[in-house]
């Protein structure tokens, strides 16, 4: 599950080839990578979820939080089977609660992810899971989110890596799982 | 027949199961968001009671797993949280339902009203079988706009709306059981406000 290739779990393969890479999208020159067709194949989202579980089920994770929109489809159903609590972080203004933000950069300007105030505990071991790990600008906030209230984050997991984009090395030092690579 | 259609889940065989009252709890109400008037129904500390969260999720699969379901669609951002789990204990795919221009390759959208202008709801036309017999998830029905919405993209699409399903349902939705023709099934009524802290 990391980029030691020697061990690699014969469903991760399976997970890889439901991947579709969409090209120009959102805009020319980026190609896309599409995991709504993993959640259309029953096993190979199955898979993709175990595949963590069974990573950190033992690990004492108390919290798992998702990035908004697409670390939802991932994030529940893991924190579901290790018994932890879930968080949203979200795009600014989406949450009702009181909230705190994060700043982070785009290609053109600054967004925020929020999250709620009193959501995430002193001495939580937190997992956050997002799809696709790019730059690691969201990772990042999100991370710095996690440490302002205390928590301890143990990793980051995303199904895909774009490894040239060297998002790993911003995640403030904690590491991160991911199953497919794509160059 | 029809009673079996009933809207709540406590009307429909879960009186008394202290499973709703748990969840019905751990839902945070927060007044006048996002504007004055609206009691907002905040799932977000549900989230945060792993016991409760399964609550919805068991309930939910325990009346679907058995109705031949192959597709489980929700509607973004809430319906991914409460979607997923179900579709993966069902076995059934799960089906992204989002908001303009996120979804890549081909969609297909169905507009839906907002109280000032409209919305729209997207779909990937590649994602759905002619035939396949679909749920649709979301966290709350209000005026039912956006499960309409829903039902038309994926009969559109051909699937079969089989029922629509959301963890809280507005009472004005109780006695008319159906939305579009298609059952509504309801877990909760919108919690008063009440001190339910993290």
């Amino acid at each position: 599950m990391s980029r030691n290739k020697q061990e690699e779990d014969p469903r991760i393969n399976g997970i890889k080839t439901k991947i579709r890479v969409v090209p120009d999208f959102p805009k020319k020159g980026i190609m896309f990578q599409d995991i709504t067709t993993v959640l259309l194949d029953p096993k190979a989202f199955k898979d993709t979820i175990d595949l963590f579980v069974e990573r950190y089920r033992d690990k004492n994770i108390s919290v798992v939080a998702g990035i908004e929109a697409r670390g939802f489809l991932f994030g529940p159903p893991i924190a579901l089977a290790i018994g932890a609590k879930f968080v949203p972080l979200r795009k600014p203004k989406k949450l009702p609660g009181e909230t705190i933000f994060e700043e982070y950069e785009l290609e053109y300007g600054n967004d925020r992810l929020e999250m709620h105030v009193g959501a995430v505990e002193v001495g939580d071991r937190a997992l956050v899971v997002d799809d696709l790990i790019a730059t690691g600008g969201t990772l990042c906030a999100a991370i710095k989110l996690l440490e302002r209230v205390g928590a301890e984050v143990v990793e980051c997991a995303c199904v895909i890596e774009l490894p040239e984009l060297k998002g790993r090395q911003r995640l403030k030092g904690k590491p991160l799982c991911m199953l497919v690579e794509y160059r | 027949r029809e009673r079996d259609r009933e809207m709540f889940a406590v009307e429909n065989g879960l009186q008394g199961d202290p499973r709703l009252q748990a969840i019905s709890d751990a839902i945070r109400v927060i007044p006048h968001f996002p504007k004055t008037g609206i009691m907002f129904q905040d799932i977000t500390t549900l989230l945060l009671d792993p016991v409760a969260f399964k609550h919805v999720v068991d309930i939910f699969v325990d009346r679907y797993k058995h109705m031949n379901i192959s597709l489980v669609a929700g509607v973004e951002a809430r319906g991914f949280i409460f979607g997923p789990p179900i579709a993966l204990a069902i076995g059934a795919k799960f089906v992204p339902l989002r908001k303009p221009g996120k979804l890549p390759g081909r969609v297909i959208s169905e507009e839906y009203e907002l109280e000032y202008g409209n919305d729209r709801l997207e779909m990937s036309v590649e994602a759905v079988k002619s035939h396949e017999r679909a749920l649709v998830i979301d966290d709350l029905v209000a005026t039912g706009g956006t499960l309409s919405a829903s039902i038309n993209l994926l009969e559109r699409a051909g699937a079969e709306v089989v029922e629509c399903a959301c963890v809280v349902g507005l009472p004005k939705f109780k006695g008319h059981s159906k939305l579009k023709g298609k059952p509504l099934y309801v877990l909760v009524e919108p919690s008063q406000l009440n001190e339910v802290t993290f």
